[in-house]
């Protein structure tokens, strides 16, 4: 049975597209074939952050408008034993593909693969409700300030009114030291605020844009602590019971706590 | 807490201020998102109070808006003006 998750937030910038590289490729890594779908037309970024840019030659569009077929369009990611990117077109906009068409595109990737994975764009117009109208589950990334917060619980709504009930989230860019000196929001404060169910707790890491730069997902970095929790999500999405990131190993000041025998509380 | 940072002079914590500004900002959100909500809301109580009074109903006023809390913090509160035309007798 295949499952199809959108990935959305609401809000622009807080590693929507980031999350949804690195679940695909957590995903694939784990033997599971897996499509990667950039549903932001008109803005298309996953094909960047995955590295395949060089390799597009049809893209969501042409599949939709019949100017190919869908194999055809759907980039092998070589690096991973069963990993595909179907790009979004760059020179179409939002209005270019229905609710109708996308869900029926989703079907046809179902016959193909386990999971199928799509990168809402931000906002909640078209372009939104297109990406959304083809899913069975939704994960809503957030970061822990005022104002990506208030757009996922925003999203969650709608959501929710479109028939994703449950959706779950991803808490990415936490700065433990700063949760710890009570200048950021923790886990506990966004889902005291938010009603849902949490998938993961990604760290702000710079590991990321390292990965970013170079076009290769985090998630295989096995230093990485982003890259370690997009595996701990992976292994959530799967089924396991993954107890959440202890943020908190490592690192300057956990050293000199534990060289003064002072216990966090 | 927040008691202690007033007995030590301090501000309240920037996380402190986000969740309290979060709290607010979705308050109202969620009630704007649900225009019905105030509708219904509006019926409830009228349902009630006209088993006690005579209200009018035309310059029936409910909305929620926002005050400040004896702790001197911002708080959502829901206004309601409801004019009374006649106290109804009680049985």
């Amino acid at each position: 049975m295949s499952e199809v998750y959108v990935i959305t937030s609401g809000k622009g910038g807080v590693g929507k597209t980031t999350t949804t590289a690195n679940i695909g490729a957590g995903l694939a890594l784990q033997d599971k074939k897996v499509a990667l779908v950039d549903a932001d037309i008109g803005l298309r970024n996953l094909d960047v952050v995955m590295g395949l840019e060089n390799r597009i030659v049809f893209d969501l569009v042409d599949v939709i408008e019949g100017n190919c077929r869908l194999k055809q369009a759907l980039i092998k990611d070589k690096r991973y034993p069963n990993l595909y990117l179907l790009p979004a077109a760059q020179t179409k906009d939002k209005n270019a593909v229905t609710t109708g068409q996308m869900k029926k595109l989703c079907e046809q990737l179902r016959e193909e693969f386990d999971y199928i994975i799509l990168d809402c764009p931000a906002g909640i117009e078209q372009g939104f409700k297109n990406a959304i109208a083809g899913a069975d589950k939704a994960i809503v990334v957030t970061t822990p300030e005022v104002s990506a917060v208030r757009d996922a619980d925003r999203i969650i709504g709608l959501l929710e009114a479109n028939e994703l009930k449950s959706p779950l989230l991803v808490l990415n860019r936490v700065k433990m030291s700063m949760v710890k000196s009570q200048t950021m929001m923790s886990l506990e404060d966004v889902t005291d605020i938010l009603a849902i169910d949490v998938l993961g707790v990604v760290p702000d890491d710079e590991a990321i844009i390292i990965a970013t730069n170079k076009g290769e997902p985090c998630v295989s970095n096995e230093k990485s602590l982003a890259g370690q929790a997009y595996r701990d999500i992976v292994r959530r999405i799967l089924g396991e019971t993954v107890p959440l990131m202890d943020l908190d190993h490592g690192g300057f000041g956990t050293w000199l706590r534990k060289l003064f025998g002072t216990k966090n509380k | 807490m927040k008691w202690l940072n007033d007995l030590f002079g301090r501000k309240p914590a920037p996380a402190q201020i986000a969740r309290d500004r979060l709290k607010l900002v979705l308050t109202y959100d969620r009630v704007n998102c649900q225009p019905d909500l105030l509708e219904m809301l509006k019926n409830d109580i009228m349902k009630v109070l006209l088993n006690y009074m005579d209200i009018d109903e035309e310059e029936l006023d409910i909305q929620i808006s926002q005050t400040t809390s004896e702790l001197n913090e911002i708080v959502p509160v829901l206004f309601a003006n409801i004019p009374i035309k006649n106290m109804r007798k009680q049985p």
